[in-house]
């Protein structure tokens, strides 16, 4: 069996998955109950500064999007940092860490862009025996709207000024959670690192409205007829958060900056996927919320399964394998030609192929009067979208052509070196081949 | 107190109320509206979908699933009775398993078909449970057809002519409306006396009277009725029983299927509808093994179904017949009646074993005897008083293009005319065709 054990930036954990900052995370008693289900650490939810709790709605706080049989794909919510009083927090993580000192235990904070109210939180915090810092810039609700979450998630500068703040006031890791709601990941993330951050996690949830509706146009969730939009997260914002951690790991000011995977993490695969973008660790909070902690008996012993498979011994084997395939378009190779191949034996002829392709694409695919579904090599432009609504896995592949073989759809050979944009004719920015 | 399935001879009240409560519940109970999602989400929506090929009436499977799944049952339900106005029914009896379903491109790839019969089910149940009717009648055009006969055909050429503005009447034999919907179907499989309720259902639609007890060639004549209408439409189904030719025929306990099973569709308590405790069905088609469920469900001991050819040949689809095994029939195939034996009364049945060499079918001379108190003839219906003068095709009446008889005036349509499977759904397709030629004809 594959090791899972992860060290994070010096923090210690039995397996690279920890419970996000998020409800599951908002007291000693779940808490409790993850690390007794096999969870390799916890970021507490996020703490706010001494004084009133926060408070809450009153009404539905999530709204959800569904896939066939109510299979839950996106969640969002409007809930805000815990509305516990902090002491309690403080209290109760302390207690936990002395009980579980094998698992990460971290301490999500935000509390207004003063210096003093950090100053005044990270000493508490430190005596809890928390592993690290996590700084909530992210939350896209609320809170945003008092200066907080986002709202310095969305600005460099005071992103980089409040990381200085932490790492002046608080010895051990301080990990920035960054928020997707922006243009360029890459500058948060940068910001943070120049403010001494020990490394970044993201994504914080999406701004979302998950439905309108339609009897009373409210949007969803709604409270007394109004609504106001919330963070979305779960399965299907996955695609998202990858391509923003590799973004952060393939960046000249960011490369190898450590980084806590978060967005979707549903299945082993997800969590795989996140690694080898460059993730030492993932976060994981959807998921747990639709079908309990026992999840994490597949995540871990899925990881590990493949782990033994590919014959990697640890994590830090897998983080970053795929960060040197992350490119982009320009360097995409132009020689690179394949065709749609339909298995005739596995087609079912349901035509989904001939519709996406005739309605849609490139008009490339024949259908017999008998119902029997071909690929015309001469329109093909491999473009995936008949692999994509294809019905039955592997049905449909894209079969590289080789070297010297002719192109229909071209009339051209099939080169075997690597060409592209840069150096194509029809640009006319190219520069000469060298 | 019952009289158990050990009670010797044709007896009622072998089993208890509630026993035959019980056993005459819906054969597929309705979808729950999260059953209903889940089965609607399973449909892949293909182009030119094999599905709607296979459905004589062509309804929009596809579309009217997606509007299932869209959160519109009631759309769903429209999109259907637009091409079959008894949908309703449809979705209760047609044999999906040979049309449909047997066409779903997950048949092929899994095995497990999107279940379109009880998602048909759903969305027109949804659309009759509203109380309204979904179609309005176009402007009146002043004429006036007669339908001959208140089955699946007639009440769909019916429907279709009194929506285009015509105004329609049918005349009935049976004292009800609603043909073999309501005399021939399985009872498991219409409860709650579906039949008529859609029927009344579909008269909403306005236009339409219906004369029962008028009987063609006693109360009315096709030359009346050509004299005192626009056109008529023939649909007045298969009355005859094809005769079983074996000896002791006429001894008490044989008796024509289907009047066994209109009897059971008729009752009004089936603790009172005699059976015997040894039934043996002679056939191979849905009358047969209807008749034969029917019979175990009313509790008699053993049920066989008697067919002279192999389980391949049978018109029963394998789907009936796997019911019919599931309900403790027993199929006996390969085997010709050659006597009912008895004193006065049916005791037993003499079968002799056939083989079948290039379609023709030989007896062995090898004989079995089985005890039978009522022996049941299920082997087809056939064209009974039709009127003079329409050129006949086989035992059917003639037709060419959308139901149309070698006489001016004069359409047909369902099991009496020739041509398409005698199936509820044909029957409706036909009616409905022929409304649109009678239409056409009249308005030009």
């Amino acid at each position: 069996m594959a090791d899972l054990t992860t060290n994070f930036l010096g923090i210690s954990s039995p397996n690279p998955y920890w419970l996000a900052s998020a409800p599951p995370t908002d007291k000693e008693y779940n808490v409790r109950r993850a690390f007794e289900a096999g969870w390799g650490g916890v970021v507490w939810k996020t703490l706010g500064a001494e004084g009133p709790p926060v408070v809450n709605v009153n009404g539905p706080r999530y709204g959800a999007i569904y896939g066939a049989d109510r299979r839950l794909l996106g969640l969002n919510n409007i809930e805000l940092i815990t509305d516990r009083p902090l002491g309690v927090n403080l209290e109760e993580m302390a207690r936990v860490k002395a009980d579980y000192p094998d698992r990460a235990l971290i301490a999500s904070i935000m509390v207004p862009c003063e210096e003093e109210a950090w100053k005044a939180i990270l000493p508490r915090v430190a005596e809890t025996g928390a592993d690290g810092i996590e700084l909530n810039f992210g939350c896209p609700h609320g809170m945003s709207e008092r200066g907080m979450g986002s709202a310095v998630g969305q600005v460099p500068e005071y992103i980089e000024m409040v990381t200085r703040w932490c790492k002046q006031y608080y010895d051990r890791p301080v990990i920035v959670k960054l928020t997707p709601n922006i243009t360029d990941i890459r500058k948060p993330a940068a910001a943070a690192k120049n403010g001494g951050a020990d490394a970044v996690s993201l994504i914080n949830t999406i701004n979302s409205i998950t439905s309108v509706n339609l009897d009373t146009f409210s949007p969803e969730p709604s409270i007394d007829g109004k609504g106001s939009h919330g963070g979305y997260c779960g399965p299907a914002v996955k695609p998202i958060a990858l391509s923003m951690v590799s973004e952060i790991a393939r960046a000249e000011a960011t490369h190898g900056l450590p980084i806590s995977g978060i967005g979707g993490v549903t299945t082993w695969r997800d969590a795989a996927e996140f690694i080898s973008l460059g993730c030492g660790t993932v976060q994981v909070c959807t998921a747990a919320m639709t079908y309990g902690f026992k999840i994490i008996d597949e995540l871990t012993a899925g990881l590990s399964e493949w782990m033994d498979e590919k014959g990697y011994s640890s994590i830090d084997e897998v983080i970053g394998r795929a960060v040197p395939n992350v490119t982009d378009w320009q360097y995409l190779n132009l020689n690179y030609i394949a065709k749609a191949k339909i298995d005739q034996d596995q087609c079912i002829k349901c035509g989904r192929c001939y519709a996406a392709c005739e309605d849609t694409s490139h008009q490339a695919i024949s259908m017999s009067e008998d119902r029997v579904f071909e690929v015309i090599d001469e329109e093909c432009v491999a473009c995936n979208l008949c692999v994509d609504v294809c019905p039955v896995e592997d049905c449909i592949s894209m079969v590289p052509m080789a070297p010297g073989e002719v192109d229909p759809r071209t009339g051209k050979e099939v080169q075997p070196t690597y060409a592209n944009w840069t150096t194509h004719p029809n640009n006319p920015m190219a520069k000469a081949a060298e | 107190m019952a009289q158990g399935q050990m009670a010797p001879g044709i007896v009622a009240g072998r089993l208890s109320s509630d026993e035959l409560t019980s056993n005459f519940t819906d054969l597929h109970p309705p979808l729950a509206p999260h059953e209903a999602a889940v089965a609607a989400d399973r449909c892949y929506f293909c182009y030119d979908a094999p599905c709607v090929t296979a459905c004589p009436t062509d309804i929009d499977i596809p579309l009217f699933i997606r509007q299932i799944q869209a959160g519109q049952p009631q759309s769903a339900g429209r999109t259907i009775l637009e091409q079959n106005i008894l949908g309703g029914m449809c979705a209760r009896v047609c044999p999906t398993e040979t049309l449909c379903e047997e066409a779903c491109v997950r048949e092929a790839a899994e095995g497990k078909p999107v279940e379109i019969g009880r998602l048909q089910r759903f969305a027109t149940d949804d659309i009759m449970a509203s109380g309204a009717h979904p179609f309005e009648r176009a402007a009146p055009t002043g004429k006036t057809v007669a339908v001959v006969g208140a089955g699946p055909a007639g009440l769909a050429c019916a429907h279709r002519l009194a929506m285009l503005g015509h105004d329609v009447v049918i005349h009935e034999s049976k004292p009800k409306p609603g043909g073999l919907n309501e005399y021939g179907i399985a009872a498991y499989k219409s409860t709650n006396d579906f039949a008529q309720a859609e029927v009344d259902w579909l008269l909403k639609i306005g236009g339409i009277a219906i004369e029962t007890g008028s009987v063609l060639g006693d109360s009315i004549s096709l030359d009346g009725l050509l004299e005192n209408y626009n056109a008529v439409f023939l649909s007045i189904g298969l009355a005859g029983v094809n005769a079983l030719r074996a000896g002791g025929v006429e001894k008490d306990g044989v008796r024509a299927a289907v009047d066994f099973i209109s009897d059971v569709r008729q009752a009004d308590e089936l603790v009172n509808l005699p059976v015997g405790r040894n039934v043996v069905v002679i056939g191979g088609g849905m009358t047969a093994v209807d008749a034969a469920v029917k019979s175990k469900l009313l509790g008699a001991e053993h049920v066989t179904i008697a067919y002279r050819r192999d389980r391949d040949a049978m018109g029963a689809s394998r789907y009936e017949q796997d019911l019919a095994a599931s309900h403790g029939v027993r199929i006996l195939t390969n085997v010709q009646p050659v006597a009912v034996h008895g004193n006065g009364t049916a005791a037993e049945i003499e079968l002799e074993y056939t083989s079948s060499q290039n379609g023709q079918l030989t007896g062995t001379g090898e004989t079995i005897r089985l005890p039978a108190d009522q022996v049941l003839k299920a082997i087809g219906q056939t064209l009974d008083g039709a009127p003079e003068g329409l050129t006949l095709d086989g035992n059917k009446i003639a037709v060419s293009g959308a139901g149309r008889t070698s006489m001016s005036g004069v359409w047909a349509g369902g099991d009496c005319a020739a041509g398409g499977e005698d199936l509820t759904v044909t029957a409706v397709a036909e009616g409905r065709d022929a409304a649109m030629d009678i239409h056409a004809t009249l308005v030009s």
